[in-house]
């Protein structure tokens, strides 16, 4: 491939040599990469076939196929009620850390003031910490005041690091944005409330949508602050799959892959959105801005 | 008598000269806007900073041994085997994030210019994402287990099958996994904001492409490897769901978030379980810090150099 790009930019001919000199590095990672995702494959793949398999001992493939086990799992594990309980946590939790992290984060973009580090730590540390170590006396904090295990414990935990996520990503779209418009704005009489409203939202609304989806993944992944703040009524999807396998089980291994599969399908819908909304590129300047 | 007298004509005099109290705040850029914070504030410190300096001063009242004495326990009794914890957690989380690390530069390298399938390959790489902690370790298990296909391949080429989950690779497996996407799309988004035009300027001087990687790539990426590392390194270390699936929770994986969880789920010592996730915490912002001073470190000796 390498040699196509080369001979299409027309290079000098001293350029000729190159291909030969870094090809055994190119193919070395090339090739390490394609053992990797071979064993990917092969990891992804064990599991879908073994969710269809009638039977799979010691052979290469199931003596037969059967998709009864997602019926199984949507019965065995009610996962109507998980899927229902995933997607409120993740809906309140998008739509809690949105209100309350955009306007903190134009503040953050717009203006200096003292202390302003300090409270950058103060978001900062939540997301540099595992979740485990602010999980644990949270979720005794929030048992001792009867908030956890519950639905409500759920929503609050997950909003810890939520927040300071979306003041990090948002900052970078609210400094793309001029500030004369909302001085021109300012000017024609709008108010704090209108400028937000008609000026600020609306050229926002990318970076909103990217803050959003990126919580949304975040939280449909998040594991440890569910499961330590979670009861059997308000697992999420991570959190039943966990306990489903590491419940004692008489439990076929062929359902709790079936919903490995379901959870797998879900996230890959919210990260192909995500990735319509934010580009690689914009993860770039973002983090480079936020570290700075 | 006389000075407080005084004062009132001084105050005068001084409203007089200086603009009032809210603009000389608004000058430092205090003003009715910062209200806009108080929210997020407002939950950082309900949810954060209170449960945290909470649990912190619950790690200082065990039942028994005094002050310190969930953390003695945490260090020194035998079931809980604190120290052991935290080596098990370094060992895995400091090799899987300097590995995804490394292996993402060579890669991201070679894809940051533009060609043909590079949004798709991209995709590819970030597909790991999605897989979550049980479908990975689910995977693991039938893949790399005793009569997995891998196994089975190797039979077939005359090997003795290995013993590749239940225990520390397992782990390590499945933190490759899980922090290589993230590590790459980092890495990947931190090489395309260099100017290519750099290195052009370094070929045009007859610099070979490892001149070029070290004089000119290297220190610009420098800081956002630093950073890259640390992300990946706690993602890693906070390892806990496949350190029991894929791994030997109660041996060779035991790691410290299993530890700290055990106490407070399991055995209802909420003052172990804090000072267990205290130490979490400070183990890993050690690291960080000394990742951050190396990193500061190494970019000056560059510089310094150079000079």
């Amino acid at each position: 491939m390498s040699v196509a790009l080369k001979t299409k930019s027309g290079a000098a001919p001293a350029a000729a040599k190159r291909p030969l000199a870094a090809s055994p590095g190119t193919f070395l990672i090339w090739g390490s990469m394609a053992v990797f995702l071979l064993l990917l494959l092969g990891v992804v793949s064990s599991v879908v076939v073994n969710s269809f398999a009638k039977e799979w001992f010691d052979t290469w493939l199931p003596a037969g196929y059967t998709p009864a086990w997602y019926a199984d799992a949507w019965k065995e594990y009610d996962l109507g009620q998980v899927i229902g309980t995933t997607l409120t946590v993740s809906v309140a939790v998008v739509g809690i850390s949105v209100l309350i992290g955009a306007p903190a984060s134009y503040v953050l973009a717009r203006r200096n003031f003292p202390g302003k580090s300090i409270m950058m730590l103060v978001f900062l540390l939540p997301i540099m910490m595992p979740p485990i170590t602010y999980g644990i006396p949270l979720a005794t904090l929030l048992t001792y005041y009867h908030l956890a295990p519950g639905l409500t414990g759920v929503i609050l935990a997950n909003l810890v690091p939520s927040i300071p996520f979306v003041i990090l990503t948002m900052t970078p779209f609210i400094e793309q944005i001029n500030p004369s418009i909302e001085s021109a704005a300012r000017m024609c009489g709008a108010n704090m409330l209108r400028l937000f409203t008609r000026i600020l939202a609306p050229l926002l609304v990318p970076g909103i949508l990217a803050a959003a989806v990126l919580v949304l993944v975040r939280t449909v992944g998040m594991f440890e602050l569910t499961f330590l703040t979670s009861d059997s009524t308000s697992d999420t999807l991570v959190v039943a799959l966990f306990t489903a396998m590491t419940g004692a089980g008489i439990r076929a291994q062929q359902s709790v892959d079936a919903m490995a599969v379901v959870y797998m399908l879900m996230m890959m819908v919210l990260l192909v959105v995500a990735l319509r909304f934010v580009n690689p590129t914009q993860l770039v300047s973002q983090v480079r801005e936020d570290t700075d | 008598m006389t000075i407080t007298g005084q004062r009132p004509g001084r105050a005068k005099q001084e409203t007089a000269n200086r603009p009032a109290l809210s603009h000389r705040l608004a000058e430092r850029g205090i003003d009715k806007l910062l209200l806009l914070l108080l929210p997020a504030l407002l939950f950082a410190l309900v949810l954060f900073v209170y449960p945290f300096v909470y649990g912190l001063g619950l790690s200082f009242q065990p039942k028994t041994g005094g002050l310190f004495g969930a953390y003695v326990k945490f260090f020194t009794d035998p079931s809980v085997r604190g120290l052991d914890s935290i080596w098990v957690t370094l060992q895995l989380a400091l090799p899987a994030a300097l590995l995804n690390v490394l292996v993402s530069v060579p890669i991201a390298y070679k894809m940051r210019g533009k060609f043909r399938g590079k949004r798709a390959l991209t995709t590819v790489l970030v597909i790991p994402i999605t897989l979550g902690t049980v479908l990975t370790a689910e995977g693991l298990l039938n893949f790399f287990g005793q009569r997995g296909w891998l196994n089975r391949f190797l039979g077939l080429l005359g090997f003795e099958p290995l013993q590749l989950v239940q225990n520390y690779w397992g782990v390590l497996w499945s933190l490759i996994i899980s922090g290589f996407p993230f590590a790459f799309l980092l890495i990947l988004s931190y090489l395309s904001g260099i100017d290519p035009s750099l290195e052009a300027a370094a070929r045009t001087l007859g610099a070979d492409w490892k001149q070029r990687f070290r004089r000119i790539t290297l220190p610009l990426l420098a800081p956002g490897l630093a950073i890259t590392f640390c992300l990946t390194f706690v993602l890693a270390f906070s390892v806990f769901p496949s350190a029991i699936l894929v791994g030997d929770p109660s041996g060779s994986t035991r790691v410290i978030a299993y530890v700290a969880y055990n106490a407070w789920g399991q055995q209802f010592d909420y003052p172990l379980a804090s000072a267990a996730a205290i130490v979490m915490g400070a183990v890993e912002l050690i690291v960080i810090v000394l990742v951050l001073i190396w990193r500061s470190r190494m970019y000056k000796g560059s510089t310094g150099g150079k000079g």
